[in-house]
């Protein structure tokens, strides 16, 4: 069982100096990961790198390879390059340090969480910058991130719909000869079973889409979560145990990053990068990512309780 | 393209409102336009009434976003710039910005929006407003697009994708 601390990260996302990094990819020539062409070079279109295979202009994607970062640190990450960034980013998170409750940004504890388990076993609760459901996520979750600008990929309308529609396009490539893989409503599924929670952010002219994949997990850990009262359809009345399934069974962690990494060269240049060549640079940032207190959690548990003997009341 | 634009027109003109449910739909669905407001690229309207501009979402970003579960607007008194984003809303898994048309003070929320979010979808322009702003450049109103502009830019942008 969890028996996690209240944790506080201080990771300084203020040192990120983002234009080092744009400099950086204009001047250098890049490693294709497909054709590579002896005259490829830098341009720009705008303020966005590009670059040119089989005579097309490609944009560049920045690859960052995480191992166990805390999940927290990198959505505070993810919102930041956001929100300052004109770059692409592809962020894979291999796992994160501590089981952990992620919410959705209108996520309310006392409706989603069986909140004196997880108070009990001090599971660390974030509420995140993007929409959709709850998840808990720990050592053998896979994190896959993308932040694009919209007009690096102009097929694809910035609204919640297309861009479903194109990571679908992206994952179907990865899991090609290895699984059932669908879209089905707005979850991936391998056969008719979810194996992936995603979500979005969606400025004026950028969006995030952010994935955590059950590679594997402890059922022990569903325990902390209510059964959500907005379910897809095609659920159908299924438990938790029934709906889900896990990764593991079809692909092994290095093959679908590996796959992940290449389906994404379609679309992009993927240019791997250090999260720690990045450089310093002042760039005041607040994101609305948060760890909620023990106090909320308290207050919410409080109120879970009137509810729960008003309506043995009522009934 | 003529078919579609008369379509539209009537729409407008009957101020009809496609849902993308009705039986009757069309399998390409034309948003509402209202003639009388200023539009934003980012698919934001403008009322101006005197003193008072009121900002919402148009039919074609509610349509497009889906069923909206939750909406997070500014307090009263904030400050707006034009083109900035000033809250989001949440539909389908995703939070999506609203930038707002006009630069000025928030002088009014929509609180109705707190406990009944869906007004976005079934009453975009009317129910639906999300605050209204006391603008300090009025003459930011004239760089938006008027109806038939913004009905030709949805038209466009639609069918690029």
């Amino acid at each position: 069982m969890v028996l996690a601390g209240w944790a506080s990260w201080s990771f300084d996302f203020n040192s990120l100096n983002l234009d080092a990094l744009k400099y950086r990819t204009q001047l250098k020539k890049p490693k294709l990961p497909l054709l590579t062409l002896p005259n490829s070079y830098i341009s720009t279109r705008g303020n966005r790198p590009m670059t040119i295979r089989n005579n097309i202009t490609v944009p560049l994607m920045n690859l960052i390879k995480l191992g166990g970062t805390p999940i927290l640190q990198q959505l505070h990450l993810e919102e930041k390059l956001l929100r300052t960034s004109s770059l692409n980013w592809c962020i894979v998170n291999d796992g994160t340090n501590v089981p952990t409750v992620v919410m959705g940004m209108s996520g309310v504890p006392a409706e989603l969480l069986e909140l004196e388990p997880v108070i009990r076993d001090k599971v660390p609760v974030i509420r995140r910058f993007t929409g959709g459901g709850t998840v808990i996520v720990d050592h053998e979750t896979i994190f896959v991130t993308f932040i694009c600008n919209k007009d690096d990929l102009p097929s694809v309308q910035p609204y919640p719909r297309p861009i479903m529609d194109w990571s679908g396009l992206v994952y179907k490539e990865v899991f090609n000869g290895i699984g059932d893989f669908h879209l089905r409503e707005n979850d991936y599924v391998l056969g008719n079973r979810k194996f992936g929670g995603n979500a979005q952010s969606i400025t004026k002219n950028r969006w995030v889409h952010h994935t955590s994949f059950l590679w594997n997990y402890d059922v022990r850990n569903m325990a902390y979560l209510k059964l959500p009262s907005r379910v897809p359809e095609y659920r159908s009345a299924r438990n938790h145990v029934d709906f889900v399934c896990r990764m593991k069974e079809h692909i092994s962690r290095s093959t679908f990053i590996e796959r992940t990494v290449e389906a994404i060269g379609s679309y992009f240049s993927v240019e791997p990068i250090k999260l720690e060549t990045i450089g310093t640079q002042n760039i005041v940032f607040t994101p609305s990512t948060r760890l909620l207190s023990k106090e909320e959690l308290s207050a919410a548990f409080g109120s879970q309780i009137e509810n729960s003997c008003s309506e043995r009341v009522l009934s | 393209m003529a078919m579609r634009m008369w379509a539209s027109s009537t729409a407008n003109a009957l101020k009809i409102s496609c849902a993308s449910k009705a039986p009757f739909a069309l399998p390409r669905c034309f948003s509402t336009v209202l003639d009388g407001l200023k539009y934003a690229p980012s698919h934001e309207w403008v009322k101006h009434e005197g003193s008072v501009a009121t900002v919402g979402i148009t039919d074609h970003a509610q349509d497009h976003l889906g069923e909206v579960v939750f909406v997070e607007l500014p307090e009263l008194g904030v400050s707006v710039s034009k083109g900035s984003s000033f809250g989001a809303v949440e539909s389908v898994k995703a939070t999506s910005d609203i930038n707002s048309p006009v630069s000025g003070e928030v002088v009014e929320v929509n609180s109705k929006l707190t406990e009944s979010p869906g007004i976005i979808n079934s009453s975009p322009y009317e129910e639906g407003w999300m605050i209204k702003v006391k603008p300090s450049t009025p003459t930011e109103l004239d760089t938006l697009m008027g109806s038939k502009e913004y009905t030709k830019f949805c038209e466009e942008q639609d069918a690029s994708h």
